[in-house]
């Protein structure tokens, strides 16, 4: 891993740094500046590790123990009291024959295909925009912002505006696509039923590529304008400057930000919850509302927290995996290029 | 990638798939007191058009009750997409108001979590005795054989609403007393973008209140009698079917409603889209989106043609709100005096009047505002014919499971896929598998 490589460098910055520094100067004062040098990040970190282990290690380790124990709305007043049900919420969460499995199987795949679909077009998008906005033209700052207003609207306000869109009698989108465009026999319906799908991937889309055309549009930034002018001189196109010098150099900036969306997307509650309530269409029925129903409408909390689990072990799974994947391939590469 | 990438990465994943389900958490502790005897906080369900309607109408009659005896009152109007969520937060957390509002339908879900001060004879004794009250409003706050975790303070039932004009241009005389009626005035009404009933197909509480009253008119109902889910018997899918087929063969209501949740329903009435509604309490709503009295009628909701039969003729739920005191509450005293203030003939008149509900109190039921057109049938029907939810513990899950089912079969029938008796059933025995096992 890269960590082997970098860490002598590391290193090598911080022993540099101990020989300037006052507290190195002199005999007598090396052991206390050694004290503060070591104390004082940890110090500073104090705080923040007390509130992440307030904020989220503790509703974690609480999480995993309730899914363990039998807890319904018999038992909310007092949960530390709800009995002990061993891998019970666990073995119906995963047992496909009987409703509750089949239901969670099927929430989870229309996720995965969801996440795919949604990160794919975000990205796409995202790289397509940026690209484009790299020419230098008028108008491009007013254009940039444009871009970036989805991102920057409050989630509740953009996705209700949607939702109004998609209604069949009164929306935007089957004025357009029926009365003006004729393009279906008849106003189809978008918010229940099969459409739901693809009125979740718009709003997912439309909302997500922002971030992505702004992470790429920074990665562009730090390839050197002589690359492409080299490039140029020696004939290549613009097809072939992307595939040979601006995909390859935001290689690092997009490991990242497919990660990001991935997780955000895979995890995504605001989008399908401001549209569908807390019963969504099967066809849209994403995992995160799911789990929040089995939870907060269902009041099967041990249920509920039992397949947060099994997402949360998914999602690490699949992030260790790319992790490794994505870092071998960078360090082939880094190889290759000596 | 370096590790503590991985790690913080692994982090935040950790984090945000668990977070959703542990927020919340820890052991309330004990039960009420009387250690802050001066102050209450109140959680009001949103009642009127709007929270800013309800603070307006509730701020005096809480500064009556602190003159009369020196208790300030805190008051918060929830609205009802966070109120249920709320109440299970402050059960959790035991951080929760002194007095709540809840749905009278929630009363035995929430009663089951202990949540709540049970009212057994003592403590209605200090509020005048459960004799006051209507008994299917009493039926409707806690489970059968148990003492009620709540006490009702504004009752509803449902009625037809129908539509003067758009009867008399379809040349109809009277408003229908049946299903057969209603589905033979709304095939007369239903052309050229005009449409005979409305349904909230998208909204889960409305379609378990519909299919309830229709399960019980053929005579089934959704429990049996040791509260055990019973969704699949012929009369539960009868009822289903019944209902769905509204859209999908009579096809009287407008396939649009089956995304309706937001009571759409109603302002298509109003606009004179639709001619029928079977809603609770609707008349103020009409009257404030442009409608006088005399553009509708109200009369009771339909019953199935001939003689019913033995408890057959039920033709609404027992809907209203109910008023609790969380058990955790630190004025035990106040909060029981509050209810009796709130619960009094006299506010019980005037809180129901304003917000177009029934009084639950018998006593204040006699105030001729109640023998209003809009208001007379609604009166007559909670005394005679509803009937209340299943007050069974596990009433959310079946809200949820049963309210779903309908929601999808009003899906089909809106995309024209055929809704029969198999695919009705098939529905229901997944709702009923997916309840908790007992």
């Amino acid at each position: 891993m890269t960590t082997t490589a970098t860490s002598p460098a590391e290193a090598g910055e911080g022993r540099a740094v101990g020989k300037n520094s006052p507290g190195a100067a002199g005999g007598q004062g090396r052991r206390p500046g050694r004290i503060r040098r070591i104390g004082l990040p940890y110090l500073l970190l104090l705080p923040a590790l007390v509130l992440e282990l307030l904020v989220h290690l503790v509703p974690m380790v609480m999480g995993i123990v309730m899914s363990f124990r039998e807890l319904t709305q018999f038992y909310i007043r007092e949960w530390s009291t709800a009995p002990w049900a061993g891998f019970d919420n666990f073995k119906i969460a995963v047992d496909f024959d009987a409703p509750v499995g089949q239901a969670m199987l099927h929430s989870f795949l229309v996720t995965c295909l969801f996440t795919v679909a949604s990160v794919g077009l975000c990205w796409v998008i995202g790289t397509a925009a940026a690209v484009f906005m790299q020419e230098t033209f008028a108008g491009r700052g007013i254009l940039r912002a444009i871009f970036l207003i989805p991102y920057a609207l409050p989630v509740y306000a953009a996705v209700i505006t949607w939702v109004f869109m998609f209604q069949h009698d009164n929306g935007l989108v089957n004025h357009v696509l029926h009365d003006q465009l004729g393009v279906t026999d008849k106003p189809s319906f978008w918010l229940i039923g099969d459409n739901s799908f693809y009125a979740l991937l718009t709003v997912s889309v439309w909302k997500g590529w922002p971030f992505a055309f702004l992470i790429v549009m920074a990665g562009l930034q730090n390839i050197p304008k002589e690359m492409y002018e080299a490039a140029a001189l020696d004939g290549a196109g613009l097809w072939q400057q992307l595939r040979r010098i601006t995909l390859p150099s935001l290689r690092p900036v997009n490991q990242v930000l497919v990660l990001v969306l991935f997780l955000w997307t895979f995890n995504d509650f605001n989008t399908p919850y401001v549209m569908f309530g807390k019963a969504a269409p099967k066809a849209a029925d994403l995992v995160s509302v799911h789990i929040y129903q089995s939870s907060f409408v269902t009041w099967n909390f041990g249920t509920g927290s039992a397949m947060s689990v099994l997402l949360l072990l998914f999602l690490l799974v699949v992030t260790g995996v790319y992790l490794v994947i994505t870092s071998r391939g960078s360090r082939g590469r880094k190889t290759a290029d000596v | 990638m370096s590790r503590i990438r991985v790690a913080a990465v692994c982090a935040a994943t950790l984090s945000l798939a668990l977070t959703a389900t542990a927020c919340g958490g820890g052991s309330p502790t004990g039960g009420g007191s009387n250690d802050s005897p001066k102050t209450l906080t109140y959680w009001a369900s949103n009642q009127g058009a709007s929270i800013a309607v309800d603070k307006k109408v509730l701020q005096p009659e809480l500064d009556k009750f602190e003159k009369k005896t020196g208790i300030k009152v805190k008051l918060e109007v929830v609205p009802w997409s966070d109120l249920l969520n709320r109440i299970l937060t402050a059960t959790t957390s035991g951080q929760g108001p002194d007095v709540l509002n809840i749905g009278n339908t929630w009363s035995a879900s929430l009663q089951a979590s202990g949540a709540l001060l049970p009212w057994d004879a003592k403590n209605f004794d200090k509020i005048g005795g459960k004799d006051r009250f209507v008994e299917s409003a009493i039926g409707s706050a806690g489970a059968t054989g148990k003492d009620p975790a709540a006490v009702p303070l504004y009752s509803m039932s449902y009625a037809l609403y129908y539509n003067k004009k758009m009867f008399k241009d379809a040349g109809i005389a009277e408003p229908p007393k049946t299903w057969d009626e209603v589905v033979a005035a709304g095939k007369k009404i239903s052309k050229g973008g005009k449409w005979g009933l409305a349904a909230e197909g998208s909204n889960l509480s409305n379609n378990i209140h519909q299919v309830f009253v229709l399960a019980k008119q053929h005579g089934a109902d959704w429990f049996t009698a040791d509260g055990k889910p019973d969704f699949t018997s012929d009369g539960a899918v009868a009822a289903v079917k019944q209902y769905v087929d509204l859209m999908a063969k009579d096809k009287i209501i407008a396939p649009g409603n089956a995304e309706y949740a937001q009571n759409q329903s109603l302002s298509d009435f109003s606009k004179n889209k639709t001619a029928m509604v079977l809603w609770q309490a609707a008349a103020s709503t009409f009257k404030s989106q442009g409608m006088s009295e005399d553009d509708f009628g109200v009369v009771p909701a339909p019953v199935q043609s001939g003689a019913p039969g033995q408890g057959r003729n039920v033709n609404s739920m027992v809907a209203g709100i109910n008023i609790a005191v969380f058990k955790n509450t630190k004025n035990l005293d106040g909060a029981t005096k509050f209810v009796k203030f709130m619960t009094s003939d006299e506010e019980s008149k005037l809180l129901n009047k304003t917000y177009g509900s029934i009084p639950p109190v018998k006593a204040a039921q006699d105030d001729p505002a109640f023998d209003a057109q809009a208001t007379s049938v609604l009166k007559k029907t909670l005394g005679t014919s509803a009937a209340p939810l299943p007050q069974v513990a596990d009433e959310s899950q079946f809200e949820t499971a049963v309210g779903t089912a309908v929601k999808e079969l009003f899906a089909d029938a809106a995309a024209g896929k055929p809704v029969t008796t198999e695919s009705v059933k098939a529905a229901l025995t997944k709702a009923q598998q997916s309840m908790p096992n007992k």
